[in-house]
């Protein structure tokens, strides 16, 4: 049995298959995980997000740590509750995890952290901190609920507390605003508009409930990943982990070069793979043959290896199959080209597409 | 809990046969398989005409989250495939007992199927699941 967030019993209470995921107990889907992808596309959905890690990092010396630890750069973030999108990485430039990393205040910030990774990630941050003027404490003390669609934010601003509803909704995209308790933040992880809301514990099934009883639709995991997977983003562990550095997973955009003398850990390792010359290609396919993309399937040039697939699957806004996958050095596949996938021994046809797949309920690919 | 009609016979792999009386039977998956799969986004029917051995993998749903094979329940020769499934992989959630059947065959050995599950030996599998 894994660890059971406090949503649990409102889980089970549901009707969820739930399913064992970084080491939680987890609902997959409701009853059905493609009425709940669309719901949040079209309207809005709820997530137990609660297995992810707060980890709030204060101290005169927290700004200066979190600029070596985060290959993004926390000096770029000036505004009191501007959020920011950052690799982890170890010496020789792997990701360790991909976590957001809140501005809170002078000399504090809060990082959400993946919840496999929630252990091993404590570890390296207190070893990495000693010597410093810093103070880490995990928040084990908070849920986290996020709220996702074209109407999460209407419908779910109610439900926050009074003093809460109106500065949530004043938020631009990726700030957030709350105290040591609550805290509402417009991001997510699905493509749509929405909140992820951190609150204690012993309130979110109150929450939670509200939620619901307002036609807010509960999502699993399962939703939560072709969600994802449409918007062209990330999972850890699947899309990159340790042994895979952020230029082969297309996360290049979050590595900050500037300034240069600004040493934050496994920018050697990075700079030494750049001058190597061309790492693989991190692209999206849209599979036009028949069948379904997955992990680890082969991409395929002319019948030879070009590529594998980190992550695939059905992508129901688009009733087609999708896939990001990974291209070894020196292929030169531009977007629109056909390619094969090796699926079950079967050479499919599909094509190259740029991510995102779908943002904001609206189709981003040429799917004809 | 889900559906075990009386009237068909069962794998252990999940998979459904009906006897059409005509000399051919009529596979699919159960209700519980369905619902263990997830939402079905994509379905493989076999060839008809293909000969087949018993507990060949010989066609394959794929619901949103990964591919099953499905196993001929018994050895014998694809006769018809449910070619509204290309279009409407959902039928198998939605009726797998009807709609949603996934091929018929001539079996090999006619009397092979009362070897099959009956539907008590078939629930008594599911409450030790």
């Amino acid at each position: 049995m894994g660890h059971r967030t406090p949503l649990f019993a409102e889980h089970q209470r549901l009707g969820a298959r739930i399913v064992p995921f970084g080491g939680w107990d987890m609902p997959l889907h409701y009853g059905s995980q493609i009425e709940e992808h669309l719901a949040v596309r079209n309207r809005a959905g709820l997530f137990d997000v609660s297995h992810m890690r707060a980890l709030d990092i204060s101290g005169t010396g927290a700004r200066d740590f979190l600029r070596r630890l985060l290959a993004n750069d926390v000096a770029r973030l000036r505004e009191p509750g501007k959020a920011l999108y950052s690799c982890m990485l170890n010496e020789a430039g792997g990701v360790l995890d991909d976590l957001i990393v809140y501005f809170r205040g002078p000399e504090r910030y809060r990082l959400v952290v993946n919840a496999g990774t929630a252990d091993q990630d404590l570890a390296w941050i207190e070893t990495q901190a000693q010597g410093r003027e810093v103070a880490i404490r995990p928040r084990t003390d908070l849920a986290m609920i996020a709220v996702q669609g074209p109407e999460a934010r209407r419908l779910a601003a109610p439900r926050l507390p009074p003093d809460l509803r109106e500065p949530a909704l004043a938020l631009a995209p990726f700030f957030g605003v709350g105290d040591e308790d609550w805290f509402v933040a417009r991001t997510g992880y699905t493509g749509e508009d929405g909140f992820e809301i951190l609150l204690p514990a012993d309130q979110a099934a109150v929450l939670w409930q509200g939620l619901v009883t307002d036609g807010v639709v509960p999502c699993g995991l399962g939703a939560r990943d072709t969600l994802r997977l449409e918007a062209g983003m990330n999972l850890y562990g699947q899309d990159m982990d340790e042994d895979t550095s952020p230029l082969e997973a297309g996360l290049d955009w979050t590595l900050a070069w500037e300034p240069a003398e600004r040493d934050f850990i496994g920018r050697a390792a990075l700079e030494a793979r750049r001058a190597a010359g061309g790492p693989g290609r991190f692209v999206g396919l849209l599979l036009t043959g028949r069948g379904v993309l997955r992990a680890h399937q082969r991409v395929l040039v002319e019948g030879r290896a070009a590529g594998i697939i980190t992550s695939g699957g059905y992508a129901p806004s688009l009733q087609r199959s999708i896939a990001l996958a990974r291209l070894a050095p020196g292929i030169a596949l531009a977007s629109g080209d056909p390619c094969e996938v090796d699926i079950r021994g079967k050479p499919t046809a599909a094509r190259l597409v740029q991510p995102p797949f779908v943002r904001h309920g609206t189709i981003r690919i040429d799917l004809d | 809990m889900s559906q075990v009609p009386s009237e068909l016979r069962y794998t252990q792999d999940h998979e459904w046969a009906r006897d059409n009386g005509d000399g051919t039977l009529t596979v699919g998956i159960t209700d519980h398989a369905q619902e263990a799969l997830g939402d079905l986004v994509f379905v493989e029917v076999p060839e008809p005409g293909r000969e087949v051995a018993v507990g060949e993998a010989c066609a394959v749903v794929e619901s949103v989250k990964a591919a099953s094979d499905i196993f001929s329940p018994l050895a014998g020769t694809v006769t018809e495939v449910n070619a509204a499934l290309a279009d409407a992989p959902e039928r198998i959630n939605e009726d797998p007992y009807g709609e949603g059947w996934i091929f018929k065959l001539v079996p090999a050995d006619a009397s092979a199927f009362a070897g099959l599950l009956d539907p008590d030996a078939y629930a008594a599998l599911l409450d030790d699941e």
